[in-house]
């Protein structure tokens, strides 16, 4: 039987050092089994690593900035599809996915892009701000975190929760605070980034261990892979990982997925105590950069959700290997400047 | 003492917890020790091995053993 081919838009380009998982979700489309596939990708600066790297991605248009507004966005992917006839789009970017799951039901039914979202509701219960009351709903532990608007809210929270304290943009950055001036250093830093509120969270002592999986929006978990970073950067990004056998932290997902009816695909990240207490310090609602790494371990999560939303039956994956690891690396590229040129001013390449 | 299900040993003496994602290096005595451990062993019979194969006393042995059991404790490699 031959396969399909699907023609699959990504978003996420950025394989810098702190990379978008853009790069990974493609590689695992690429290495699909049950479908071909051409990839579109989606930039937002001419930059971009992943717009130059021809062998993974067939051709890039720029995008507008989620600021631009969700009309203009439509505007841009009615030019996009007109010539590229898209089934099926990642977004995989934070910030953007508020405009994309406000525009799924339109993208689908005017222009046919299939895209696999978290609900509304799904997407803001589990936003850094309200993750706290979200552990308290499902009965998982969380670490005490309050959003403020200024420094001088700063002294009120840390007599509640003490230092260290870990200061958190809204969508991205997170910094620990030893005393009051790091963490209005740290607040003034993130604020002028991200912009306001900025969370204040309880710092949990521990590792951090992660799960990468995918809900299939009727309580199912249909893949799930638990890593535990064994090289962080500066950024705290993980440069390598490792999965893990870990049941409780698997009990824990599942559960999670089944409470929430979770729909698409997620990270969960943890800090696990020496108590061998999980802490839930985050809930990302997309596939992360290191998702290239469940394909090594035998779950082509992608792949699978994939096929999951293009309608057909999708068997949840059964296990994993334990102790695949994943090592990231950089590579120079030479580019030459007509290709910059290009998606520099037509916008396309 | 039991070594924790899943942990492994190669024979080149590298050792892996799968629930933590932690690996070490033991040298040809630990492995042994763990391997004793793994197969239930008694912790006299694993001594007596040590002071059969090894040019030391049985202070010193039985205080190594003990230091070493709480080095698989603290990395979390016993139930």
């Amino acid at each position: 039987m031959s396969k399909p081919k699907y023609t699959i838009a990504v978003t996420g380009l950025n394989a810098i050092d702190s990379p978008g998982p853009g790069l990974a979700v493609i590689r695992a489309l690429k290495d699909s089994k049950s479908f071909d596939v051409r990839i579109i990708g989606l930039s937002y600066e001419a930059l971009e690593p992943g717009i130059y790297m021809h062998d993974y991605v067939d051709k890039t248009y720029q995008v507008p900035y989620p600021s631009a507004g969700q009309e203009v966005l439509v505007e841009r992917y009615k030019y996009i599809n007109a010539i590229e006839n898209i089934d099926f789009l990642f977004p995989n970017f934070d910030a953007e996915l508020f405009n994309y799951i406000a525009l799924k039901e339109r993208l689908l039914n005017d222009l046919g892009i299939k895209m696999s979202l978290p609900t509304q509701e799904q997407f803001e219960a589990r936003h850094k701000v309200n993750l706290y009351e979200y552990g308290k709903t499902h009965e998982i532990k969380v670490p005490f975190s309050q959003m403020i608007f200024s420094t001088a809210e700063i002294p009120g929270v840390a007599a509640n929760i003490g230092y260290p304290l870990v200061i958190k943009g809204k969508f991205y950055d997170a910094k620990i605070a030893h005393t009051a001036e790091q963490a209005q250093s740290h607040f003034n830093k993130i604020s002028a980034e991200w912009g306001l509120p900025v969370i204040v969270q309880e710092f949990v002592h521990g590792s951090e261990v992660n799960v990468c999986g995918i809900g299939d929006g009727e309580g199912v978990t249909l893949g799930a892979v638990p890593m535990r970073k064994l090289y962080i950067t500066d950024k705290g990004k993980a440069w390598a990982g490792i999965t893990l056998d870990d049941e409780k932290l698997m009990e824990i997902t599942t559960d999670l997925v089944k409470n929430t009816m979770w729909n698409g695909p997620f990270e969960l990240e943890f800090m696990k105590t020496d108590k061998d207490e999980y802490y839930l310090i985050e809930i990302n609602p997309r596939f992360p950069a290191w998702c290239y790494l469940t394909v090594g371990a035998g779950q082509n999560q992608v792949e699978a959700l994939v096929n999951h939303e293009m309608g057909m039956k999708v068997e949840p994956f059964e296990n994993y290997e334990v102790g695949k690891m994943f090592i990231r690396y950089s590579h120079d590229m030479i580019v030459d400047i007509k290709e910059f040129e290009q998606i520099s001013t037509v916008g396309e390449l | 003492m039991k070594i924790r299900k899943n942990v492994a040993v190669s024979d080149s003496g590298f050792l892996f917890n799968p629930l933590t994602g932690d690996s070490f290096s033991v040298n040809p005595i630990g492995q042994t020790i763990i391997s004793s451990f793994k197969e239930n062993k008694p912790e006299s019979e694993i001594l007596e091995n040590i002071l059969e194969e090894y040019r030391v006393d049985k202070n010193t042995a039985e205080k190594d053993l003990n230091d070493f059991k709480r080095m698989l404790e603290n990395y979390k490699l016993i139930d």
